[in-house]
């Protein structure tokens, strides 16, 4: 077992990786990578309303760590990502507020492990059951308005969220889209600074 | 490589607990896709063998990335199984040449040994459609703790001009194996079946 706090009530990992090599255009010299990271846990609030729902947050930030780390391994260091983003989507018995406890602990979590990236995680939340689907959406990790890095990628899993349990998801990119041609910012242009441009 | 990949991709899960018991260490098991042009999209072709290459390529890459994805020695593999998913403008036949005649023997070297067939699925189907993998024992095919399967989806394939060929691998069987039958710890393993 991972070494998480007793709070967090871990069923599964999943780890997706993705090595995309073109999309009937001309291949690139290197492949795009992406990898995305499910955990499956409890929800500790599923099946009544709570109202003091942060103290969760704590626990989670070991978790996100986890999963930022595998992310990093699973694209091959972390001077190697380039996009980013993260999305919850939360079992029948609990609410869409659930999900929102993930935005710190899971965004700060890579956030804090590529260095200091500047720019917002892009992010979506859901209520679903067993087998729906999450289009995570993904943006530069240090400049949100480069055009080219504005991608997405779809998670989900068979047996999860049961109604009583959260996916939690982070996901990670080597770059941007694999035939990016529609202008505007390029990656090579930006400042960093205000994690805008 | 005679296949045209245009993508690859590797799920692994690990089950770390089951109807609130605590699975130590986890059941993990790995699927890997190549996601390939279908050279006979849209006509009749009697001469599949350019498919059954792509098959004996595909059986050692995928069933490697499976490996390499869990971490684990090839012999300490214990269960094993492949699918394949024709896009619309190809025929389900299309999937036999590439998973039947030559896959196995690449992907048996790939995890060592596997004296078992190799459990198999296939279909016609489109972008975002389900592909049940199903899994057994790599070496005796009625241990009856390592039937199980592994669900693979991919939202942008496969297109009607491609075939996404999967190969699944994984250290264990199920998470809370009871229903009895042979054991892996009884299985001799010689003959593939027990």
């Amino acid at each position: 077992m991972p070494d998480l706090p007793p709070e967090i009530e871990l069923r599964k990992l999943v780890t997706v990786t993705e090595e995309i090599r073109h999309e009937g255009g001309p291949p690139p010299a290197h492949p795009l990578h992406r990898a995305a990271c499910l955990a499956v846990i409890a929800n500790p609030f599923a099946g009544g309303y709570v109202e003091d729902i942060q103290p969760f947050m704590e626990p989670l930030r070991a978790l996100g760590l986890l999963i930022a780390d595998r992310l990093i391994a699973a694209l091959g260091g972390a001077d190697r990502v380039e996009g980013y983003g993260k999305g919850a989507i939360v079992g029948s018995a609990g609410e869409v507020e659930h999900g929102a406890l993930w935005h710190v602990p899971g965004g700060y979590a890579m956030r804090d492990r590529l260095g200091g990236a500047k720019a917002i995680v892009p992010s979506t939340k859901k209520v679903g059951a067993p087998g729906t689907r999450l289009d995570v959406p993904i943006t530069h990790i240090n400049a949100s308005y480069v055009r080219g890095h504005f991608d997405a990628i779809e998670v989900g899993l068979n047996d999860a969220p049961r109604a009583t349990e959260m996916v939690l998801a982070l996901s990670m990119t080597t770059g941007g889209r694999i035939h990016d041609r529609v202008g505007g910012l390029k990656a090579s242009e930006i400042k960093g600074e205000d994690g805008l441009r | 490589m005679t296949a045209q990949i245009r993508k690859l991709a590797v799920w692994v899960e690990e089950t770390h607990r089951e109807m609130g018991r605590e699975i130590a260490p986890p059941t993990r098991k790995a699927v890997a896709v190549a996601v390939i042009a279908n050279p006979f999209a849209g006509r009749y072709e009697e001469d599949l063998s350019p498919l059954t290459q792509t098959g004996a390529e595909l059986g050692g890459l995928l069933g490697e990335k499976c490996v390499a994805a869990l971490g684990i020695a090839p012999e300490a593999a214990e269960s094993y199984g492949k699918a394949a998913m024709v896009g619309e403008n190809g025929e389900l036949e299309h999937a036999a040449a590439i998973l039947h005649p030559k896959l196995g023997a690449p992907l048996r070297k790939a995890v060592e040994k596997g004296a078992a067939l190799v459990p198999s699925t296939k279909k016609m189907g489109g972008p975002g459609q389900d592909l049940d993998v199903p899994l057994g024992h790599k070496d005796a095919a009625y241990v009856r703790s390592h039937f199980d399967g592994v669900e693979v989806r991919m939202n942008d394939a496969p297109r009607a001009n491609e075939i996404l060929v999967a190969v699944a691998v994984t250290d264990s069987g199920r998470p809370l194996p009871r229903v009895g039958g042979l054991t892996a710890e009884d299985a001799e393993g010689t003959d593939g079946l027990r």
